[in-house]
């Protein structure tokens, strides 16, 4: 049942309880009770809403940087890593294999607001070797979603045999 | 002038949907829940292979019987999925849709006066197909007590020494009715004890809900006298390919192929190289698809429940087949009177056979928000009805 409801509400958040107990054909209880122990164990972990940004009138400048570091003993690179994704400006951080250790993707006002706290605060951080800044252009699909607006007006007959 | 057309055709009357569809085609704004095709797009990795084909100048017929290596692929998914085993090279034609299958099927196996069993309700071209291989048509009226299935007492009945061949539409469209394995085995014993042979259309093979489905033809005794009929419509949305196949003995194989070979040629040949894509790598797909229907049947027939609207549980394809007995009015006073007044499009159950009187078919291939929204303007619709008959 759990894995049924993550497969549902995976690309739909709202589905209401409601909706979610007629679609896997069981009753709201249910549905309560397992969201909530999803919650609880972190499967679920939020709810966020994917934006668009750059179809509204806010700046948003997204930056994604590839971050050295030298892990720690005893903690290798959680701390590190928790040093960094503490900072609000900071939308994800992932460990990464390959050249480099930690990606950090960051969303700021400004290319300025990014800049600066790259070389301030990231860059200065104890432990953090080296950073390389990309600043991303246009975002074409987030989270499995397309951002792009398509024609979405349906082509398709109305009735079909 | 002489009249340029023959009697044969100008006594088939044009589907019931193509009527019904003109009058939505006119309403600005309806909502349907009328279609009988997926919503969902042809998954890209199964487009991006056709559009491959394309650039690589893959422009040209392909053997009549279709590419081989497509054959081989279908060879092996009949396996895995349906325990049913087939021969690439002479047991399998690449067909432009399930429906020229059908039609050449009809054509290749009937003689003038042969009787060919349809069960109805079901889909629109079984009928006229046979009437233009100079068969005879026989309906059998399928029982919504007996969940639209075919019966065996049914069966018997409708049988005659001039019958020749049983058609098999299940999983169904319109109904969604479906066939276990315990009931196809009691048709299959009076098949072969009459000497028939089955057209097993099985295109929505891979929508059922309530465990796999299981073809006639993997029975014992079944394979020689039953022509498999499949598809990736259904399975894959892929409609507007235009790509189905047939299976079965090669006797009946070959002799379809030459119908196949003079009046097609050969299937699409972008769509079958973008079906050996979708059969090498695209059980994912039919799963998640499998899963986002079955999701809408529970939502429509729990809305139902409430509604009190009375309809038996479909466990196939994408419909659900609800009865409007109890508002006393034919299904496409129903269904016109739901378009002008609600704008929501469903198809009348007369469409598919004179048997459908009384139903509906609803599609679910929509996202529940759609679907939501019909429902809701159903339901007022609805109880507009009751409201009415009470004050009558």
């Amino acid at each position: 049942m759990k894995e049924q409801i993550l497969n549902a509400i995976s690309k739909n958040g709202r589905f209401s309880t409601e909706d979610l107990a007629a679609m896997l054909a069981t009753d709201e209880e249910t549905i309560r009770k397992e969201i909530k122990e999803m919650e609880e164990d972190n499967v679920i972990c939020g709810y966020p809403t994917l934006i668009n940004w750059d179809q509204t009138d806010c700046e948003k400048v997204t930056a994604l940087i590839e971050v050295k570091v030298t892990p720690q003993r005893d903690m290798g690179f959680n701390k590190v890593a928790e040093r960094i994704y503490r900072f609000e400006e900071v939308e994800s951080v992932y460990l990464m294999s390959g050249g480099f250790d930690l990606t950090v993707i960051i969303q700021g006002k400004s290319m300025k607001e990014v800049a600066r706290f790259v070389s301030e605060k990231l860059s200065t951080l104890e432990y953090v070797n080296s950073t390389a800044t990309y600043f991303v252009l246009k975002k074409y699909k987030e989270h499995g979603l397309i951002m792009t607006k398509d024609n979405n007006e349906s082509e398709r007959m109305l009735i079909t045999p | 002038m002489r009249d340029p057309l023959s009697k044969k055709i100008k006594n088939i009357e044009p589907s019931g949907i193509r009527k019904f569809f003109d009058i939505v085609s006119e309403m600005k704004d309806a909502i349907s829940l009328g279609v009988g095709e997926p919503d969902f797009d042809t998954p890209w990795h199964i487009r991006e292979e056709g559009i491959y084909s394309l650039e690589r100048g893959r422009t040209f017929y392909t053997s009549n019987a279709g590419l081989k290596e497509l054959k081989q692929e279908i060879s092996y998914y009949l396996k895995r999925r349906f325990d049913l085993e087939y021969d690439a090279n002479h047991e399998i034609i690449m067909t432009v849709g399930g429906s020229e299958a059908i039609d050449a099927a009809f054509r290749a196996m009937l003689d003038a006066g042969d009787e060919v069993l349809i069960p109805q309700p079901s889909y629109v071209s079984y009928e006229p197909c046979a009437i233009l291989a100079d068969g005879v048509p026989v309906t059998i009226r399928l029982r919504e007590e007996d969940q639209f299935k075919l019966t065996k007492d049914q069966l018997l009945e409708a049988i005659t020494d001039k019958t020749k061949i049983l058609v098999l539409p299940f999983p169904n469209n319109p109904t969604g009715a479906i066939m276990t394995k315990e009931d196809l085995q009691e048709i299959a014993d009076v098949v072969i004890e009459k000497d028939l042979y089955v057209l097993s259309d099985e295109i929505y093979s891979e929508l059922t809900y309530s465990g796999r489905h299981v073809s006639i033809a993997s029975l014992p005794g079944m394979k020689e006298r039953t022509i498999v009929i499949n598809g990736f419509s259904k399975s894959y949305a892929m409609t507007g390919w235009r790509l189905g196949y047939a299976c079965g003995p090669r006797v009946i194989l070959d002799q379809m192929l030459k119908i196949h070979q003079f009046a097609i040629m050969c299937a699409p040949t972008t769509s079958q190289y973008a079906a050996v894509e979708a059969m090498r790598n695209g059980d994912d797909d039919v799963e998640q698809m499998r899963n986002a229907y079955n999701q809408r049947r529970n939502f429509l027939m729990k809305a139902f429940r409430e509604m009190g609207l009375q309809c038996f549980e479909p466990f196939g394809a994408f419909y659900v087949f609800p009865s409007i007995k109890e508002f006393g009015m034919t299904s496409e006073e129903f269904a016109n009177r739901l378009l002008r007044e609600e704008k929501v499009a469903v198809v009348p159950g007369t469409a598919f056979g004179e048997c459908g009187e009384g139903f509906l078919r609803i599609s679910y291939a929509y996202s529940i928000d759609s679907l939501k929204e019909a429902l809701g303007r159903l339901q007022s619709f609805i109880e507009r009805l009751r409201k009415e008959k009470e004050t009558c």
